[in-house]
């Protein structure tokens, strides 16, 4: 009988100092990751098709009680709600409600995600520019706190509640400078020009609509927690200085999101586990801003943060198959994935953390990674070490959870299925993968145009 | 094809180009293939050498084999013809 | 009494023209009085010339570059420590320091490495971007400095500081602008290589003095040394240069020390005007590559750092010979391919291996 045959691996060969094949460069970087929550990455794909996305529910449910903890540890009236546009997938947005979480939504569609998975109007949080009469109306009836955004729609704001005979809650947002570039002050009103003074006196002196809380959200992928404290010592100057003014007293301050996740910005040298602040860091800035800022211990307003990325971008990963391996024309090695940035949209910002899902030698090659579209910028990686992977293999992109379930694009090809792994590791369907009905339902083909002959 | 003379092996995987000054590494199936160019042995010899030895097929070992080729091609450790 | 004997990792051995602090550490280290040493090198690249150089250092392991991060250095390290024996670790290199000081505490519990080092907050408040705001906090004379990221904010900072004007980047390149013309040119030449935000710093004219120093943690200053660059490469990195004798600049050094109550090693960049005033233009958190000057002037600053880790009782050093010059040359080894062979194969390499 023939002898056994031993474990085969593509011949490699580097220049030295260019990317050094020794065991000590990259090798434990792109340690092989097989399990998620106990559960192979092989079966995953073997049940579920290539590409999949992969949530765990376990690791949701404690970054929220990582982060529920690190603030009600340092301050009396916390609640999180529930950032829908960075996953809103029903399942997903019912593990945050059921651990306590209002929702926070910027458009009538959202809402009425939000709606439908039974969120009580006066728990929905309605921010964004974008708020059509009817919408407005709905969210009036329904008690819902409105975030205005800006003049045209405070006035709008003021008439419908006139007409409806309500007179709603409503918050403003704020923008304000923090000492952090860019300064978003596109969306709501300037603190420092005095625009949101001028806006809150307008609510108050008209006084067809009661304002109760103050909105702020500073930026997005946040790496400095003291320009929250910034950010929360100029709020609790705005709700004093309404207290002072007018006797009113302002019920809530929403800090908004935008703490970063554990992803690596393009560009950045350091990795992002490395360098993102914690939930305690954040939590500290802010807290101890308002708490110093000089309420009166009984009028403590409610502290409310809408933290999406953070809780849920590490819960999430997508599994691949490698397509094809190439060679480019100046000697660089290519990896084709069948997944692309159709699906990872936020290849576009990050250098995810992309592992293989099997046991490999520790011989690496630098390779440029790319996605299965017949598009040039369908770039997954410029530049990433990885094992010499081959047509089939498996490998785990990590850290995906948040804005690639709502930002991917139909587009080329259909969308994955998405798979929640529940607390007893099971692994369970919660989005289907599409089929071409899924895209053709909503198509209408003129009489004209049925047929033809070729 | 033949790898050049002058290219010196060492049983690590590192072979440096006493023409150029560039060194190289190897990882341990490309040493054994370059070592078995070196002592003049051909495509299809070193391609059944793969097929029996690793758990590997004929059209994998052939495809890699190509690619390692270009690689030392683009690298000038080949002699030329 | 027998002298202790400590194994010391050291890094940044890239002797080169522009020299890391590596060797000179490692010099200081093996003139030290207290103690014997065996040193471990710490490198990234095979052409560190430290790694060649077997009369200083006794063996030297290949880290993982710092972007690999903290988790890979830590398993690494944690697998240099199952064959040596490190007590104290010395990093140099800038670009290293931040992950040392995150795992610090970890190096020292989970493998018994000891280290000095600056706090988190207090190696990120004075980065050049913060270093006004840290100068006015802990009451430093800084040259004022504001940070822009558009050029419409370049005429109301030029009213206040009048031209001329430095234009600084976030990490490294600075320029001098005499109009407002010039500091848009800069601020678009700066801002295209290492990004926004832009400083634009007060210009303080003078002469460039230094200080090498090392601070306890609670506000004592254990050594220092000040000197001038007498001749400079055209890299701008000190070719020869002299220590002083300046109380003034002794007493910024013990007031820094004192307010900030840094923690380990620094170089302090200072402007001395034509009036006398000192102004700090930076502060780096790490021994320069001149350390060896205060060495040679009396001042053992590497040693006293080792002692500090070791809980050793170190006295604050006060004394130091004033007119001492060092001047830099450089030296072409030959090396060996194997040797260069041995680093790059198998990331470790070495005169003086430890056998089990």
């Amino acid at each position: 009988m023939a002898t056994q045959r031993l474990q085969y691996e593509r011949p490699l060969i580097q220049r030295v100092n260019t990317g050094i094949l020794n065991k000590f460069g990259t090798r434990t970087e792109y340690a092989p990751f097989t399990h998620i929550d106990g559960v192979s990455v092989k079966s995953l794909i073997s049940e579920f098709g290539s590409p999949l996305f992969v949530l765990s529910e376990k690791n949701i449910r404690e970054k929220y009680q990582e982060a529920n903890r690190a603030f009600k540890t340092r301050y009396p009236k916390v609640q999180f709600a529930w950032s829908y546009k960075t996953n809103y997938i029903n399942a997903v947005c019912n593990i945050f409600h059921q651990e306590g979480s209002w929702a926070e939504v910027v458009s009538g569609f959202e809402y009425q995600k939000a709606l439908k998975n039974g969120v009580p109007g006066n728990k929905i949080i309605f921010n964004g520019p974008d708020k059509t009469d009817e919408e407005i109306t709905l969210a009036i009836q329904n008690k819902s706190p409105l975030h205005i955004d800006h003049l045209d729609e405070l006035y709008r704001v003021t008439e419908i509640a006139t007409e409806l005979n309500i007179r709603p809650e409503v918050a403003i947002r704020v923008n304000m400078d923090t000492g952090i570039y860019p300064m978003w002050d596109r969306f709501g009103f300037n603190y420092e020009n005095g625009q949101a003074w001028d806006a809150i006196n307008k609510i108050i002196l008209s006084d067809k609509l009661e304002l109760t809380g103050l909105h702020c959200h500073i930026g997005t992928f946040m790496l400095s927690p003291s320009a929250y404290a910034v950010a929360a010592s100029k709020m609790s100057d705005l709700a004093i200085g309404v207290l002072q003014k007018h006797n009113i007293k302002i019920k809530y301050i929403d800090m908004g999101g935008g703490f970063a996740s554990r992803n690596t910005l393009k560009g950045a040298y350091l990795q992002g586990v490395d360098t993102s602040p914690s939930f305690d860091q954040f939590a500290e800035a802010i807290c101890t801003a308002i708490l110093n800022a000089g309420f009166h211990k009984d009028d403590l307003p409610l502290l409310i943060l809408e933290t999406g990325r953070a809780l849920v971008d590490e819960a999430g990963y997508l599994l691949g198959s490698v397509i094809s391996n190439k060679r480019l024309s100046d000697g660089r090695r290519a990896t084709i994935m069948d997944f692309g940035v159709n699906v990872l949209f936020t290849a576009f910002w990050y250098d995810h953390k992309i592992t293989p899902a099997q046991e490999f030698s520790h011989y690496t090659e630098d390779t440029v990674m790319y996605g299965p579209l017949c598009m040039n910028i369908d770039v997954v990686r410029e530049t990433c070490t990885l094992p010499p992977l081959k047509k089939g293999d498996h490998v785990v992109v990590h850290t995906v959870g948040a804005y690639n379930m709502t930002q991917w694009m139909q587009f080329i090809s259909l969308r994955p299925p998405v798979i929640l792994i529940d607390r007893n590791g099971k692994p369970q369907i919660i989005r289907k993968r599409e089929t071409i009905q899924s895209i053709e339902m909503e198509e209408i083909l003129p009489a004209q145009l049925k047929d033809f002959k070729l | 094809m033949k790898i050049r003379n002058n290219i010196a092996l060492s049983d690590s995987g590192f072979i440096f180009d006493p023409s150029t000054g560039d060194s190289f590494s190897l990882n341990p199936i490309g040493l054994e293939i370059l070592r078995m160019l070196k002592s003049g042995k051909d495509k299809s010899f070193i391609l059944t050498y793969m097929v029996d030895t690793y758990q590997t097929d004929m059209e994998t070992a052939e495809k890699d084999y190509d690619d390692f080729m270009g690689m030392l091609t683009q690298f000038h450790l080949l002699q030329e013809k | 009494m027998s002298k202790p004997h400590y194994t010391i990792a050291v890094s940044g051995l890239n002797n080169i023209d522009s020299p890391g602090p590596g060797m000179p550490v490692i010099r200081a280290l093996k003139e030290a009085e207290s103690f014997t040493t065996r040193i471990i090198g710490l490198s990234y690249d095979s052409f560190e010339p430290g790694l060649y150089m077997n009369e200083w250092v006794d063996y030297t392991y290949q880290l993982p570059f710092p972007s690999a991060g903290q988790e890979i250095l830590m398993n690494r390290l944690r697998q240099i420590q199952n064959i040596e024996k490190i007590d104290v670790l010395i990093p140099n290199f800038d670009a290293e320091l931040f992950s040392f000081i995150r795992l610090s505490n970890r190096l020292d519990k989970e493998l018994g490495i000891k280290t000095i080092l600056p706090e988190e907050q207090a190696f990120e408040e004075r980065h050049k971007a913060n270093l006004s705001a840290w100068g006015q906090k802990h009451n430093i004379q800084v040259p004022p400095g504001t940070m822009i990221h558009s050029i419409y904010e370049i005429p109301a900072v030029a009213a206040q500081y009048g031209y001329p004007l430095v234009i600084k980047g976030k990490y490294y390149e600075a320029g001098i602008a005499y109009s407002y013309d010039q500091a848009v040119n800069w601020f678009h030449k700066i801002s295209a290589k290492w990004g926004l935000p832009i400083i634009l710093q007060k210009f303080v004219t003078g002469t460039e003095v230094n200080i090498t120093a090392l601070g306890d943690g609670n506000g004592q200053m254990i050594g220092a040394v000040p000197m001038r660059k007498q001749v400079i490469t055209d890299k701008g990195k000190a070719w020869a240069g002299v220590t002083l004798e300046d109380e003034k600049m002794m007493d910024f050094a013990r007031h820094l020390f004192k307010e900030t109550r840094w923690k380990g090693p620094c170089e302090l960049e200072m402007i001395r005007t034509k009036e006398g005033a000192l102004y700090l233009i930076e502060l780096n958190p790490r021994f320069p590559a001149w350390v060896y000057l205060a060495v040679g002037s009396g001042q053992n600053h590497p040693e006293a750092l080792v002692n500090m880790a070791m809980g050793n009782t170190v006295k604050p050093m006060d004394t130091y010979d004033i007119g001492k010059m060092f001047i830099r040359y450089s030296w072409d080894m030959i090396v060996n391919m194997k040797d260069f062979e041995q680093i790059s194969v198998h990331g470790e390499a070495g005169k003086n291996k430890k056998e089990n």
